[in-house]
């Protein structure tokens, strides 16, 4: 990590987010699984290096959204999605892109910590392995020291590289699997509700390496927690039924949103 | 009376037991049925129980019992010079007599006196009724017989008596327990466990039964041959000919066909764990639904097909092929068109079995792939791994310690297999590599030294039990061991 003082990097950050660039935008996007529809024509902007957060009820197809970012809907038999969504200027859903690559641009993190039966240097190597980012043994070391680092996890489990990955903890578990995404060194990172399985303690340690990746990487995080999104994010996007119901900066987003029904849902009257 | 009407009124009193249980109880409630420790169906089946369960055990010690007691009374009757005689020609005069005794039940009254004035007339007159008998009666067989069948008459109009009564005591009994505090629920639901338990333990008992046999007569074959010369003679050579003279002592050694057996396991699982693997990893990861639907049922039909079709299908159509074209290939090389293949070969029982066994490794296998979390999978295509990554290097390492489970449960039933051996691997015990040529396994020879008129006494034939209890043994490990490298796996993800 960058040897900045926490207060150089947000100021830098705050002058990068006035002059807005969009890392991906969505433009009327659907999404169908078979008959059902479960996005209705979402136009929605990502901007880089910003934490968007998406919130709403369960079943409000945020979570939907974010796999289309990613095409890990092209995984779910009978999942169709319409419109056009851009990774800086390539069309995602362009048939000769190569969603293998188009993954590792833009990867994941999942609700449930999900590493790997391997060691925890085995999980962090698997990426980088499969794409060969690195040629020798000691870049690959290199590789998953600065990854742990960047998760925060390096402290923890420097001594005990070469043990399961499922033996951790689940807060660790859950950074390691954000340190086998950073490994590949992707653009975009995509989370869906990272921390809906760990404590309070373990949750912190998240939104802390959240907000600490914001430096390098574009975040798009699902969450259930209002908090939470207040917390790490610096835009909001609140979606219903499967529309989008607004976006917005997140300090606007929950002082004076402009839509009512997102003031009844952050004020707890549905959902 | 016959037993299945016997057995029809005791279903009838058991009936109207639990129609007047269940009444009584709704009686003793008052329609208040909170007042009830059960509900009314408990108190009528508990009356059904006591007035059936009783009634046919009586029934069933009957049956058993009353032949037994009749059988030695008659014998006890027989004159004193056929008590001089042997066992066996006892037995045989007591077979006659029940056979008259059968035909003597459907003679007219004056074909039966016409029988005992003259007893030489008994042959061609019960033949008539179609009882046909081995020789002429002795005297004394007819008046035995005639007792016989009276006590047989007796007995079951006794049993029927006895029977009935039980069930009807059962019934009053249980009635007059009736009482609104009385726990029928408790009662019934505990006879059910007993049947059930009575039902898991008839399968274990009977595999306890058959080690035991199979144990006490391949010990009689161990007091006539050593054991070290059994498991590691390594010739094999039972001497059926001899069998029964004094100088019999054949060779028994088990090496050839312990080589055999493990030679043709091992060429099947060679055809079926690459060919089972491939279409589980087919079926689990890239087959659609739809195919999956249609494509799985039918690989597992192949599971159905009974192995003795296979053997058929090995006998006429795989051994006569590999023959002619091992023929066809000499015939290209070196001009001279004999087969090295045999029709009869190792090659030719492994590749059917292998082809038998593909349904056990795909299905065993896909159920084991399948059941890999869906989040490894995420996780590894998330990061940009492509879907044969993914299988080769998450999913099948997750998978590995149930596949080998899998795969040993396979080879073990690779090991018992028998009808394919019998039919394709041929009879010649010998030690060799050759795939081309017949060897034999430890199931063909069982077969062989228990299909043929010896008496179980020879070392010949007992060396089937301890074939058996080897091959048992070793089926045994590899199928303990692989449940417990599957249950070990188990655990990962629960």
């Amino acid at each position: 990590m960058n040897i900045m003082s926490e207060a150089a990097v947000e100021k830098a950050l705050d002058k990068k987010m006035n002059d807005i660039s969009y890392k991906m935008i969505g433009k009327d996007v659907s999404v169908y699984y078979g008959d059902k529809r479960a996005l209705y024509d979402v136009n929605l902007n990502v901007r880089e290096n910003t934490v968007t957060a998406l919130i709403g009820p369960s079943g409000c197809g945020k979570s939907t959204f974010l796999r289309t970012l990613n095409r890990m809907n092209d995984t779910i038999e009978g999942c169709r999605v319409t419109g056009r969504i851009t990774l800086d200027t390539d069309d995602i859903y362009d048939p000769n892109i190569d969603v293998v690559e188009l993954r590792a641009r833009v990867g994941m993190v999942f609700q449930k910590p999900n590493p790997f039966p391997k060691s925890i240097y085995e999980n962090v190597a698997y990426g980088p392995r499969i794409h060969g980012l690195a040629k020798a043994k000691a870049d690959m070391d290199g590789i998953v020291e600065s990854s742990l680092q960047k998760a925060g996890l390096w402290n923890e489990v420097k001594d005990r590289l070469h043990e399961g990955g499922t033996g951790l903890s689940g807060g660790q578990q859950q950074r390691l699997c954000i340190a086998r995404a950073v490994a590949v060194s992707p653009e975009v990172i995509l989370m869906d509700e990272p921390c809906s399985a760990l404590d309070p303690i373990a949750t912190a340690k998240v939104e802390e390496l959240i907000h600490e990746l914001r430096a390098n990487f574009t975040i798009v995080i699902v969450t259930h927690s209002m908090q939470q999104a207040a917390r790490v994010s610096q835009r909001t996007a609140m979606f219903h039924l499967g529309n989008l119901v607004e976006e917005n900066d997140t300090d606007k987003m929950f002082t004076n949103p402009d839509d009512q029904r997102t003031q009844d849902y952050i004020m707890g009257r549905f959902g | 009376m016959s037993i299945s009407f016997l057995l029809l009124i005791v279903a009838i009193i058991g009936v109207a037991g639990y129609l007047i249980g269940s009444w009584r109880a709704n009686a003793l409630a008052g329609g208040k049925l909170s007042s009830l420790h059960s509900r009314p169906g408990y108190y009528g089946s508990y009356v059904a129980v006591w007035s059936m369960l009783p009634a046919v055990v009586v029934l069933l010690v009957w049956i058993v019992a009353s032949p037994i007691y009749i059988s030695s009374t008659v014998r006890a009757g027989f004159p004193e010079e056929v008590k001089a005689t042997s066992q066996a020609e006892q037995n045989l005069g007591y077979n006659m007599i029940s056979a008259i005794a059968r035909g003597l039940r459907v003679l007219a009254p004056e074909e039966r006196e016409a029988i005992f004035k003259d007893g030489s007339t008994a042959r061609t007159v019960l033949a008539g009724k179609g009882v046909p008998l081995a020789a002429d009666p002795a005297p004394y067989m007819l008046t035995s017989a005639d007792s016989l069948n009276r006590m047989s008459q007796a007995s079951s109009t006794f049993l029927a008596i006895v029977v009935v009564l039980t069930a009807l005591a059962g019934a009053v009994f249980s009635y007059r327990v009736i009482a609104p505090k009385f726990r029928a629920r408790n009662r019934v639901e505990g006879v059910m466990l007993v049947g059930l338990i009575a039902a898991s333990s008839i399968a274990i008992l009977t595999t306890v039964g058959i080690v035991a046999s199979m144990l006490t007569e391949a010990v009689h074959f161990f007091n006539r041959v050593p054991a070290w010369e059994f498991f590691f003679g390594t010739v094999w050579d039972p001497r059926f000919a001899a069998a029964g003279s004094t100088d019999s002592s054949g060779q028994f050694g088990l090496i050839p066909l312990l080589a055999g057996t493990l030679y043709i396991g091992f060429v099947a699982m060679l055809v079926a764990v690459p060919v089972g693997l491939f279409a589980a990893i087919y079926m689990s990861e890239y087959a659609s639904r739809h195919v999956r639907s249609v494509a799985k049922p039918l690989l597992e039909v192949l599971a159905g097909i009974p192995t003795i079709v296979y053997g058929f299908f090995a006998l006429v159509t795989v051994g006569p092929f590999l023959r002619d074209l091992s023929a066809q290939l000499s015939g290209l090389v070196t001009g001279d068109y004999s087969n090295f293949i045999q029709a009869q070969s190792v090659l030719t029982a492994g590749f059917v079995m292998g082809i038998m066994l593909i349904p056990y490794v795909s299905s065993l296998s896909d159920d084991i792939i399948t059941a890999v979390p869906r989040a490894l999978r995420d996780g590894s295509l998330g990061l940009g791994a492509t879907r044969s990554e993914t299988i080769k290097r998450v999913i099948l390492p997750a998978a590995l310690p149930g596949i080998v489970g899998a795969l040993l449960m396979t080879a073990s039933r690779a090991v018992g297999e028998t009808m394919i051996v019998v039919l394709a691997a041929g009879v010649a015990a010998r030690i060799q590599i050759n795939p081309f040529e017949p060897m034999t396994t430890v199931t063909v020879k069982i077969v062989s030294q228990l299909t043929g008129d010896l008496e179980f006494t020879s070392p010949q034939t007992l060396v089937a039990f301890a074939l058996g209890i080897t091959l048992f043994v070793i089926t045994l490990c590899l199928n303990i061991y692989a449940l417990y490298i599957v249950r070990k796996y188990r655990e990962q993800y629960e």
